[in-house]
């Protein structure tokens, strides 16, 4: 017979050594997620591949080139275009993927009295900021919406989900839309390629992942005739993007959130 | 127990009714045809064969929807070895191109009402 001492301290024991096995195994399967691909992962087909871990997507936006002709709204025509996003006409069930507001509601509260004459007016093209830290995945109940370890995208799944619309409150950057009604009818020339969404659901940008995967560049990128929109892998410090960014004065959007955006804005 | 007659003469009518979808469609032999399906003219070999293929091609599109979607793993390979893009649209749809004389004919016959076509382009949508 053990007593009470005796039967508190192996307890305590038991315990102790289940709560650090398990510690263990949680920091070994991440070592192992955050493993950079090697030479003969690389060399496998593409499908065998695993995911590299290291890299992050971002975007940067020349202002100085953008603001060269202001009324162009070829990013928007052609992002639209290819993911079938739908022109209801009427600003309360607008549906937007990339779009351009005033520098003053961009960037707001960062303005002053005595700024450059003009400046707050300036169209600036928005897009989902593919956050680090992302609100609308913390909250979105079905995981519809989530942050792609591999690449630092902010991906939806539209199959997935159930138009609670948590992420739309979440978001502080407007990134989001919903569809009120069947979007169909509303799309001027349907692309077979790319589905439509169904009312419901909430869409937004996703960075062009299909086109990624293909090996292309986002179409707002594509279609900026100014390159003012430059693409790139943030983690990798030679990419075009990381040299921008270290080399210009560079602005996110509210950046005290915490919510770390991966679309810069090289300021004028 | 008087009513023992009754009962059992009452449960027997009951019987009867609850099963005549069953005797009725057995004496009659009216059941609707299957249906006949347009296959594609230039391809004869689906991803994978065709008993597999009709009885859970719906398991395979959930399959490649998470893969594609959550994974980003966008390549199949059929058992014997064909490579395919995991893609309702750019795959299935290039050989069975005509959603009607296929898909429907067979979703109609089985009850089935799928959803993918509420955001997933068939081509006769863009004509």
């Amino acid at each position: 017979m053990i007593n009470r001492k005796e039967f508190l301290k192996a307890a305590g024991c038991a315990a102790l050594a289940a709560v650090t096995g398990r510690w263990a195994a949680a920091a070994e399967t991440a070592s192992k997620a955050g493993r950079p691909q090697s030479a003969e992962e690389a060399a496998r087909p593409r499908h065998e591949r695993r995911p590299r871990a290291s890299r992050q997507w971002g975007m940067a936006v020349d202002l100085r080139k953008c603001w060269k002709d202001e009324g162009c709204r070829d990013c928007i025509a052609a992002c639209h275009q290819e993911h079938n996003v739908p022109d209801l006409g009427n600003p309360k069930e607008e549906v937007k993927w990339i779009w351009k507001e005033p520098f003053e509601h961009a960037f707001h509260g960062e303005g002053h009295d005595f700024e450059k004459a003009g400046l707050g007016d300036l169209p600036t093209p928005l897009l989902c900021n593919h956050c680090e830290k992302p609100a609308c995945a913390k909250v979105c109940p079905t995981k519809a919406t989530w942050r792609r370890e591999e690449d630092g995208i902010v991906m939806m799944d539209w199959h997935r989900c159930i138009g609670c619309r948590y992420c739309i409150v979440a978001c502080p950057y407007g990134s989001r839309s919903f569809n009120w009604r069947d979007p169909r009818p509303f799309i001027k020339k349907v692309r077979a390629e790319f589905p439509t969404r169904t009312r419901g659901v909430v869409e937004k940008c996703t960075f062009c992942e299909e086109r990624l995967a293909q090996g292309k560049p986002p179409a707002c990128v594509e279609a900026c005739k100014a390159k003012a929109l430059v693409f790139g892998d943030l983690s990798d410090e030679g990419s075009e993007v990381r040299k921008l960014l270290k080399s210009n004065f560079s602005l996110v959007r509210k950046p005290g959130l915490g919510t770390r955006p991966k679309v810069y804005y090289l300021a004028p | 127990m008087h009513d023992t007659g009754k009962i059992l003469a009452g449960l027997a009518v009951f019987l009867a009714l609850a099963t005549s979808p069953l005797w009725y469609a057995s004496l009659a032999r009216s059941s609707a045809a299957a249906p006949r399906l347009d296959l594609p003219a230039a391809e004869r070999r689906c991803v994978l064969p065709r008993e597999v293929i009709r009885a859970s091609h719906m398991q395979l599109l959930d399959e490649w929807r998470t893969q594609v979607v959550r994974d980003g793993q966008r390549d199949y390979v059929t058992p014997d070895g064909r490579r395919f893009d995991k893609s309702l649209t750019r795959t299935c749809l290039k050989c069975h191109s005509n959603e009607k004389n296929f898909c429907s004919r067979c979703h109609d016959y089985a009850g089935a009402k799928p959803v993918c076509w509420n955001c997933h382009v068939k081509p006769e949508d863009i004509k």
